[in-house]
């Protein structure tokens, strides 16, 4: 386990349904309906009221919709620049756990400690952060306000810890003797880290990357402040959905909703197969 | 020889990762600290007699003990039906109940609103007329931050619940003890610290909610304005040194937050 203040729990929680349990009595039958009926009321219906509304307006509405010029890129860049990002968060999030599980130096508490802080920080406050270092009154001299380096960077932010807390405790677990096994026997570092330390923890990297994948795509408060919102340029679809809500048009903006909603699970979905292949090959 | 590059590698990383969380995270942080303290406490002091600001800070802290209340209650419940007992749909709930992590923020504002709105929502005129206004009003603001916290309490009591199991428990019950007692005695005790870090964590995030809030909360200045629609409302004023001084606040917390649940980890956890 890590200090981790997002402490991942991915495989206790596939043993949970493997294990069973105890089956429901009067009382624990009743409790399991109350809270069921409470997260129907605040996340099921409503997320269904979505799907519902965006249907409503036949196939033929929903695609107008989606394809209209100014939407359509909206979903591009949002799309576009979310995989852009899990990309590199794949790779910095994987170095980053190597580092905080394998290395030891003063200030690593310090390092801990910083990559929650995106996930804990406000969005809106995230945004107003990157700008006082990023933006007009740059002390570095850069400003990428209003462009689409800014959507990058807000994006590469909020996403930051996903893949460090997902790797870090699987690399933690992972026995350092088939590591000096293979060593041993004349693989090379990189053959090594290939053939023997990545396929554990692909599963891991995968279920971070979905997280992150999912976490940018649906981003709206970091960029208020630092993407300018310009229609065509800097727009993601986050905002042009507020702005249909906005302008009285629920249907328009369930349309905009359903489709990043179903990106989201297909990103999800294709990371799980490419794990299980991956472990698979061994 | 080897011990030498290998050296040089691990110099290599340490710097690439220090220097890539500096630029990304750590100085961008401690310039809106300084940004707030620009000229003196002035900033700090103006949003802290302003009563609209003081109004959204309050209603903010409200709505967010409500939500952790809520959240730790419901959390607590469902972890332990799901380790301890068995039932149909537990695989499907339990995928469900991530769902709020990846959905944006504003997708569950439409979503709350297309349900409770007061005009066109499926529930909202019944419950309006009723007497009860969810949204532009707090109850919606309350369903907004819930439904963004709500795995947190989740993912942190689930692993404790495993890891302990459940020999304790069945010993308790074997000796006489009722349900309650069982877990007043047994298995809160043993799985504080997965509640107290969830609650911790599911406070700092219910304190920053920002844009399902803006959906369903309506803005008005002096009611449904809460701490993080201040921060843009000064910004986007030209209130800079206002906007500067609630992020710090803000932020403060939230630092807070993380470097709390940093600190209570017990060791042998790292």
């Amino acid at each position: 386990m890590t200090s981790a203040a997002l402490a991942p729990s991915r495989s206790p929680r596939n043993r949970r349904s493997a294990r069973g349990g105890l089956p429901l009595t009067r009382v624990s039958g009743l409790g399991l309906g109350v809270a069921m009926v409470w997260f129907s009321l605040l996340v099921l219906i409503p997320l269904a009221a979505v799907a519902v509304t965006a249907a409503q307006g036949g196939w033929g509405g929903f695609w107008r919709t989606v394809t209209n010029e100014q939407t359509a890129a909206t979903l591009r860049l949002t799309v576009g620049t979310a995989l852009l990002v899990t990309l590199v968060n794949i790779v910095m999030g994987t170095l980053i756990a190597w580092v905080l599980v394998r290395d030891r130096f003063i200030g690593k508490r310090a390092l801990e400690v910083l990559i929650d802080v995106p996930f804990a920080l406000p969005t809106i406050v995230a945004g107003l952060v990157l700008l006082s270092l990023y933006g007009p009154d740059s002390p570095l001299g850069v400003n990428i306000a209003n462009t689409r380096t800014a959507v990058f960077l807000a994006f590469l932010f909020v996403t930051l810890p996903f893949i460090v807390r997902t790797v870090q405790p699987v690399l933690a677990e992972l026995e350092p003797e088939s590591e000096e096994a293979a060593a041993s026997l004349g693989a090379s570092r990189f053959t090594t880290f290939r053939r023997i330390i990545l396929p554990s923890l692909t599963p891991a990297i995968a279920a971070g990357a979905a997280l992150s994948f999912a976490r940018a795509v649906g981003e709206y408060g970091s960029l208020i402040l630092l993407s300018g919102n310009l229609p065509m340029r800097t727009e993601v679809a986050s905002v042009r959905i507020l702005s249909s809500i906005e302008n009285d048009n629920p249907d328009s903006a369930a349309a905009v909703a359903v489709v990043l909603l179903a990106v989201s699970l297909a990103v999800i979905v294709a990371l799980d197969v490419i794990a299980r292949r991956v472990i698979r090959r061994g | 020889m080897a011990d030498h590059s290998t050296f040089a590698r691990r110099q290599v990383l340490r710097f690439v990762v220090a220097a890539y969380l500096f630029f990304l995270v750590a100085w961008p942080v401690y310039l809106v600290g300084r940004n707030a303290f620009a000229g003196g406490l002035g900033n700090l002091d103006d949003i802290l007699t302003d009563p609209d600001v003081t109004h959204a800070l309050r209603l903010t802290v409200v709505v967010a003990v409500i939500a952790v209340l809520i959240n730790t209650v419901f959390g607590v419940g469902i972890s332990i039906m799901l380790v301890r007992y068995d039932f149909p749909g537990k695989r499907a709930l339990n995928a469900l109940l991530d769902m709020p992590l990846s959905v944006s923020p504003i997708v569950v504002g439409l979503a709350l609103v297309l349900v409770y709105g007061g005009r066109h929502g499926w529930f909202g005129p019944a419950l309006e007329s009723a007497g009860l206004q969810i949204i532009f009003a707090v109850p919606g603001i309350v369903l907004a931050t819930v439904f963004v916290a709500l795995p947190l309490v989740i993912r942190e009591v689930v692993p404790v619940l495993e890891e302990v199991g459940d020999e304790q428990e069945q010993a308790a019950r074997s000796l006489g003890a009722d349900a309650v007692q069982t877990f007043r005695r047994i298995t809160l005790p043993a799985i504080r610290w997965g509640v107290i870090y969830g609650v911790v964590l599911s406070l700092a995030r219910s304190l920053g909610e920002f844009g399902a809030v803006k959906v369903v909360s309506g803005n008005v200045l002096g009611e449904t304005r809460t701490a993080t629609l201040v921060v843009e409302e000064k910004y986007l004023n030209f209130d800079k040194g206002g906007a500067y001084a609630t992020a710090f606040l803000l932020a403060l917390v939230a630092v807070a937050c993380v470097i709390v649940v940093s600190a209570l980890r017990p060791k042998e956890d790292r």
